[in-house]
């Protein structure tokens, strides 16, 4: 196995992963305001209640706008493959760091892919519902039971989105090496190999072998 | 009015001041005295300092056209065809009814910008309001409007200055007809009972009280001649509540999802105290420095007297 590492994230990939992270904390920080009384003093860290309810919606239509980048960079990455069921089966052994029979997966594990998926199922309920419940531009435009539906699956997908990326910060910490591979974009071989497999072949597969060393005349 | 006075606050889980009891009040609106002369609509715009644009006439005694944040009452007329054949002009004045299970309050996300009194009134705090509209979502009756000036939340406010210091609203206080009364809720249920013996007396059988049990009762009721169909009053709701969707929102599912929330972060916690990182191998046994390379630390400085090297 050559030591040389390998890149799993472009600079481009990190930058418009850590902007929707700080997007993200900005939205659910200033949502969580808004959705319970014991948590309303986080709208001190946005200058106030009035701050917040303006912030709120223009944060989360710009964190939907950069995750849109982050789909179309990755969605391929994230069709569900058939080890993907088996890994789903064997996710207890996952869990307990036993990695012996879990299938080898791509450059995504199908936990990787739930998440991918879930996320853009929240934000795009999140997006149309927060459209409705916009207040200042576009609640006229809507009748009182369409905005309390909005109302009510707004905050739930809020509260799903929150729980997905605990989960999904949890993993990075679990997963030693992981974050550094979104904050510096290289990961080592064993990793690639340990945790990607099928995505370790394929960025392997066509490794020239070193150049054989020629005399010269 | 008191701090003691406020029983309910808007975003707050702890008990209210509540060891004052106040009487509580309501406003009584008899439609069957009403003759639609607006003079309530010109008293609170007068009273409250409120001067709403003028509109545009749109067929109807109707002016303006819909509640705003300058309009917290409104005549609304309708004209209601009896099985008999008869023409019936009913004139409802609709503004904020001060339940006393308020869907505004319920929905409001900012501390004590919606308060409730221990009379029954219930008082948006302007300085406290966000402008969310989140009161609006919660209001069975539609009352609330956000201003396009300022993006706060209006309404009626039952006059809750001149009840405070013993006066009764504005637009009591002017109602030519004796139609709007205010007092004590009970003296107003007691007034509204011999008002109904009267209107029924009168081939009004249907005749009844206006005060709604899905909020709690109201502190504003109306005297309705057809009170088996408020719905005829320009959409009077017949039971209004609040919203199941606005009660899953704003009740169980707040502490329930922050629980969650929280579960979910110590659940991570834990497993990483029982179960422990997931390191690859390497990261468990680095390899042995290599040796050939001679490493020289800079900030280590060895310094020798004789400036020279002694076996």
């Amino acid at each position: 196995m050559s030591n040389k590492t390998i890149l799993r994230y472009t600079s481009n990939q990190r930058t418009n992963h850590w902007l929707v992270a700080i997007l993200f904390f900005m939205a659910a920080l200033s949502g969580l305001a808004l959705f319970h009384p014991a948590l309303f003093w986080l709208s001190n860290l946005f200058g106030g209640g009035p701050w917040t309810r303006i912030l709120h919606p223009f944060m989360g239509v710009v964190m939907f706008l950069l995750f849109l980048g982050l789909v179309f960079r990755f969605w391929r990455a994230n069709y569900f493959i058939a080890n993907d069921r088996l890994w789903l089966k064997r996710i207890d052994r996952v869990m307990a760091n036993d990695e012996e029979d879990v299938p080898p997966v791509g450059k995504y594990n199908a936990g990787q892919k739930l998440l991918f998926w879930t996320l853009l199922l929240c934000m795009l309920g999140l997006l149309f519902t927060g459209l409705v419940i916009w207040r200042a531009y576009f609640s006229e435009y809507f009748g009182i039971t369409l905005i309390r539906w909005a109302m009510l699956l707004h905050a739930l997908a809020g509260f799903v989105l929150i729980l997905c990326i605990i989960v999904h910060i949890y993993a990075g910490i679990w997963i030693k090496g992981s974050v550094s591979a979104m904050l510096h974009g290289w990961v080592s071989r064993p990793w690639a190999k340990k945790h990607h497999e099928l995505w370790y072949r394929e960025v392997t597969r066509d490794e020239a072998p070193p150049p054989p060393i020629r005399k010269k005349g | 009015m008191a701090s003691q006075d406020i029983i309910a606050r808007s975003a707050t889980t702890t008990p209210a001041p509540s060891v004052r009891g106040l009487e509580e009040v309501a406003k009584l609106i008899d439609t069957t005295k009403c003759i639609g002369c607006k003079a309530c609509q010109v008293a609170c715009s007068e009273w409250n300092e409120l001067r709403d644009e003028v509109g545009h006439n749109h067929g109807t005694y109707d002016n303006p056209q819909d509640l705003t944040a300058d309009t917290w009452t409104l005549m609304r007329f309708t004209e209601h065809e009896t099985d008999a054949g008869n023409l019936e002009w009913l004139i409802r004045k609709d503004g904020c009814m001060h339940c006393a299970e308020p869907g505004c309050l319920a929905a409001c996300p900012s501390p004590g910008a919606i308060i409730k009194h221990a009379n029954g009134i219930v008082d948006f705090d302007q300085d406290h309001c966000i402008g969310c509209g989140y009161c609006i979502t919660g209001c069975p009756f539609n009352i609330p409007r956000i201003s396009q000036k300022d993006h706060k939340a209006y309404k009626c406010t039952l006059c809750s200055d001149r009840v405070s210091v013993g006066l009764e609203p504005a637009c009591v206080k002017t109602c030519p007809t004796g139609a709007i009364v205010f007092g004590t809720k009970q003296d107003m249920k007691e007034h509204a009972a011999e008002r109904i013996v009267d209107l029924k007396s009168r081939g009004f059988d249907n005749a009844g009280l206006y005060d709604p049990e899905g909020v709690g009762g109201t502190h504003v009721m109306y005297v309705l001649h057809h009170a088996d169909t408020p719905k005829l009053y320009a959409g009077l709701p017949a039971d209004p509540v609040i919203s199941p969707l606005v009660g899953l929102w704003k009740g169980v599912s707040k502490p329930l999802a922050l629980l969650a929330m929280g579960a979910a972060v110590l659940a991570g916690f834990f497993h990483y105290v029982r179960i422990g990182p997931n390191r690859v191998e390497e990261d468990e046994h680095p390899s042995a420095p290599d040796t050939s390379v001679h490493e020289v630390d800079p900030a280590v400085h060895t310094f020798d007297p004789r400036g020279e090297g002694r076996p």
